[in-house]
């Protein structure tokens, strides 16, 4: 086994000490390390979306992000978003609007869109459109997840 | 032929359904989706047990190959290696299959295709097992692949079984078969290899039990014949072989079949470890059966009016190197291959054929998407020879009501082709192109402002039968329990009925609070400690098990209102309620809980006559339309979809959100395969298993989409209902093609189009 190096990083609010090869991606280290296996993986290669998380406020695949490359960053994982049990607005938004079929793209999805949000508070579908276009659904609720996250920008306004 | 009466016992009626809230026609929210927004739900590919091993699987390069030996020393070598293991390991079958046991655990004395798995290893890591796969050294004599399905027909073929390469020829005869006709059109099409491409990949966990049993925790459609299958290769009863449905992440027919299921019990029986398996993305594409590639040659006979006289054709599907349920297919390509019309004269014959190309099997669909796009092409081709516009002369020709399929079989309950078709037509039109030019085709690529753009407008219909055919024996199971919980009636529903993303636990709830009246419904976790529930497949899940469950539920409320002692009691505001009195549902339930479990079948149906394909084959057909709005750049080939609008007859919404899901994702599986999506097989070998080089339509690749539901119902399916899942996957396809047609003029005999195609292929007329 190569050598490995211990990394500190904060996930979802908390700090975690890590040791990592270096060869090991910020995805394993979260699902298999951390065992926030809320991150999905799926297509390995940068394409699909699944595994998106916030890495230092921005939003990344962490299947193409080095477990080293986050030593010393701030990461927020889809379950670092509900406090208490509670759901934010655009996971809701999520279940209300009948966005969620599988739900394996669900994590990345939320995560993408809650940075598009961020970012853009008010997008219009084709802004969603654009934001979300990194994120592939196979069960195809996009119609869906634009409703979602309109409804939860709508609701940010009120 | 026997004619069935409509069972009245199974139509919705005020005197049986309580008005619940989340009962039957509303869209609660579904009881997975907290957990699913939260990252909590538990995948198949999430799954962790203690002091677990990771298992491997070695894959054969060759399509075609003989197997001189296989030498695993170095394998076993490696530290951290529990087992590797080969086909003289397996204690039971060696080899599985869902209609033919033709596939084997682990290949014996040679590999029918690239991909097939050889060995398999367990280690203490991931990375571990995949370095003991690259050790194993497999002496391969390498022979020339059967790679075409036509070729393999041939019988001067090298054989891919010794039993011929015809795996089945399905003849479908219909009157005269010499009629002649005033017009007649005629054309060959071929389709791509499509992959359900799922996300969630192959993967589950093993786990010895001490009673020399296994437990196995996987996602897949149909619980029970994982079960018999990985139970007969294993050499155990199907009682030590216990199976709990793990989160799925999508399905759509690729999980119809086994994958990783043997071969992870086969290692944790061999280590006496839990053993986790899961298929990256690139195994992914070889780890599952993919839709069947096909050739199909049409001609179409019509009055000058446009009226159909005859349809001749020949389809032939490339069935890869095993079964599969391919048989199946070939049926349905044959059985609904003509389209839905009224045809009096068809000849058809439809041939499925081993080849050494990745193995074909379910996808959404299932050989109706191959037969629709060549009959629908068909179709518009016949319009433009004698001067229709396309959809009166689909109308001219719409099957109905009282009409009889070419297998003979009469169609029964609504048939509303011909308003599917007037509803998408009669649509409003999306609004005329603008000057973004994110919103031309090449979107952000900004390759036009608009120079070289056209647009056109296409339709089609399809059809598509619910549930299994063919005589199979189809039912599913459900148990229902009603008891006081903190003491308040509550439901459990049980059934092995795979939720596979669809939302069939939404729906088995709703349809206990529509039968109980009861708000409190909890769907236990699907395994096989309940009966079989059948596939997730073949859109028969909520008619098969819904019509399960309510029967159970049904079960449950007459024994309760026995309980009653009331005489003609009935269900009503929670009370069992009778002129002699009212007795309160709580109350009843203090003596214990109420339990019952029911099996439940359709209508049979009868297999198909070998030589003519008569036969009542089909329980129930379902219909979509849909109109697909395109615009074109002519000199790049580039094709933005502008607008979808569809129209198709639920029977019954059951969950409007859900049919919505449906029809939605379907249609964009339909524009996938005519625009993007294909396995590049080349001699044998997939070119491209990655989401890279294998596209699906993304969030800006699926375009608005107009829908309307019908709802009518049918009379023998419970609440009127018709399986939804499919018929969206079926129609958008041609539609597109047609759409692109209509905007270039080009021929496009082949899906999905490909740029060249439009810039360069022949013409329409040609």
């Amino acid at each position: 086994m190569s050598r490995t190096h211990l990394i500190r990083l904060t996930v979802n609010r908390v700090p975690r000490q890590v040791e990592v090869t270096p060869r090991h991606m910020l995805l394993d280290l979260l699902r298999d390390d951390l065992g926030l296996t809320g991150t999905k993986a799926c297509c390995l290669v940068g394409e699909c979306g699944a595994c998106t998380v916030s890495l230092d406020g921005r939003i990344v695949n962490s299947c193409l992000v080095l477990a080293v490359e986050a030593d010393g960053a701030e990461v927020t994982t889809i379950e670092g978003l509900a406090t208490d049990g509670h759901l934010t607005r655009l996971q809701q938004a999520f279940l209300d609007e009948g966005a969620v079929q599988c739900g394996y793209c669900t994590p990345g999805q939320v995560m993408a869109a809650r940075d598009l949000l961020a970012h853009n508070p008010h997008p219009t579908t084709a802004e969603i459109r654009e934001g979300l276009a990194g994120n592939l659904c196979r069960c195809s609720c996009y119609a869906q997840i634009i409703a979602a996250v309109s409804a939860a920008a709508a609701e940010e306004e009120k | 032929m026997t004619t069935m009466r409509p069972d009245t016992a199974q139509r919705p009626g005020p005197d049986t359904e309580q008005r619940v809230a989340g009962g039957v026609g509303d869209s609660p929210v579904r009881p997975d989706g907290t957990l699913k927004v939260k990252g909590e739900f538990a995948f198949s590919s999430d799954l962790w047990a203690d002091d677990m091993l990771w298992g491997a699987t070695l894959r054969s390069p060759h399509p075609r190959a003989r197997i001189r030996g296989i030498d695993i020393t170095g394998a076993v070598a490696l530290p951290g290696v529990f087992a590797v293991l080969t086909h003289e390991d397996v204690p039971g079958a060696k080899t599985y299959g869902l209609e033919i046991r033709d596939q084997p655990v682990l290949a014996i004395g040679e590999v029918r295709y690239a991909g097939e798995p050889v060995a398999i290893v367990a280690a203490d890591h991931p990375e571990t097992a995949r370095r003991a796969v690259a050790r194993i050294a497999v002496d391969y004599e390498v022979l020339p692949p059967v790679v075409d399905a036509d070729a393999a027909l041939d019988p001067r073929s090298a054989q891919v079984h010794d039993r011929g390469n015809l795996l089945r020829h399905v003849p479908v005869r219909r009157g005269d078969p010499a009629v002649p006709a005033e017009v007649v059109v005629t054309g060959e099409y071929e389709v791509g290899m499509q992959d359900q491409a799922f996300l969630g990949p192959e993967s589950g966990l093993a786990v010895p039990a001490e009673d020399g049993g296994v437990d196995l925790y996987v996602a897949t459609q149909w619980l029970h014949v994982d079960q018999d299958q990985i139970a007969g290769c294993l050499g155990l009863p199907t009682s030590l072989v216990r199976l709990t449905l793990a989160g799925v992440g999508g399905a759509f027919g690729a999980r119809e079949d086994l994958s990783m299921q043997v071969h992870a019990c086969l290692l944790a029986r061999h280590t006496g470890k839990p053993v986790k398996m899961v298929y990256g993305r690139e195994e992914s594409f070889y780890g599952h059966v993919h839709r069947h590639p096909a050739r199909l040659r049409y001609e179409h006979g019509a009055t000058r009016d446009g009226r159909l006289v005859y349809v001749r054709a020949r389809i032939v599907l490339d069935g890869g190197a095993y079964a599969s349920s391919s048989t199946a297919v070939c049926g349905n390509a044959a059985t609904l291959g003509i389209g839905p019309y009224d045809v009096p004269n068809v000849v058809m014959d439809a041939y499925v054929a081993y080849t050494n190309n990745p193995p074909c099997g379910a996808m959404r669909g299932f050989g109706t998407v191959q037969a629709c796009f060549a009959y629908e092409s068909q179709m518009d081709k016949l319009a433009a020879a004698v001067g229709l516009h396309p959809v009166e002369v689909r109308l001219r020709n719409a099957l109905t009501t009282g009409d009889r399929m070419p297998t003979g079989q009469l169609v029964e309950g609504p048939a509303p082709v011909a308003e599917l078709l007037r509803r998408v037509r009669d649509a409003p039109d999306p609004p005329p192109r603008g000057t973004d030019p994110r919103l031309l085709p090449g979107g952000v690529s900004n390759t036009t402002h608009g120079e070289s753009v056209v647009r056109g407008v296409g339709y089609a219909i399809g059809i598509k039968n619910v549930g299994f055919s063919e005589g199979f024996d189809d039912f599913a199971t459900a148990r229902v329990r009603l008891e006081l919980v903190g003491g308040e009636p509550a439901v459990l529903v049980h059934s092995a009925a795979a939720e596979v993303g669809q939302g069939l636990v939404t729906v088995q709830a709703q349809i206990a609070r529509t039968e109980l009246g009861i708000a409190q419904v909890t769907v236990a976790t699907a395994d096989t400690t309940v009966g079989s529930a059948g596939s997730s497949s073949a859109s028969r899940q909520t008619y098969l098990s819904g019509g399960a469950v309510r029967a159970a539920c049904r079960a449950v409320r007459a024994a309760l209102l026995a309980r009653s002692g009331l005489p003609d009691a009935r269900l009503v505001d929670g009370a069992a309620v009778s002129p002699a009195g009212e007795v309160p549902l709580v109350e009843l339930l203090r003596a214990g809980p109420v339990e019952e479990t029911v099996e439940w079948r359709h209508r049979p149906t009868s297999p198909l006559h070998p030589a003519t394909g008569q036969g009542d084959a089909h329980v129930q057909y379902a219909f979509a339309a849909h109109r697909a709005t395109v615009d074109v750049d002519t000199e790049l080939g580039l094709v933005r979809v502008v607008e979808l609008s569809t129209a198709q007859d639920v029977g019954r919404a059951v969950n409007p959100q859900a049919v919505q899901g449906q029809i939605q994702g379907g249609s964009a599986q339909g524009l996938g395969l005519a625009l993007m999506e294909e396995i590049q097989v080349v001699d044998g070998l997939i070119r491209n298993p990655s989401f890279t080089d294998y596209l699906i339509p993304t969030i800006l690749d699926m375009p608005p989409m107009r829908v309307e539901v019908l709802e009518l119902a049918d009379p023998y399916s419970p609440y009127g209902l018709r399986g939804v899942g499919e018929p969206p996957t079926i129609s958008s396809t041609p539609a597109i093609v047609a759409a692109i047609r209509a905007a270039t003029g080009k021929a496009l005999a082949r899906v999905p189009v490909r740029p060249e195609h439009i810039t360069e292929g022949p013409q329409w007329t040609d």
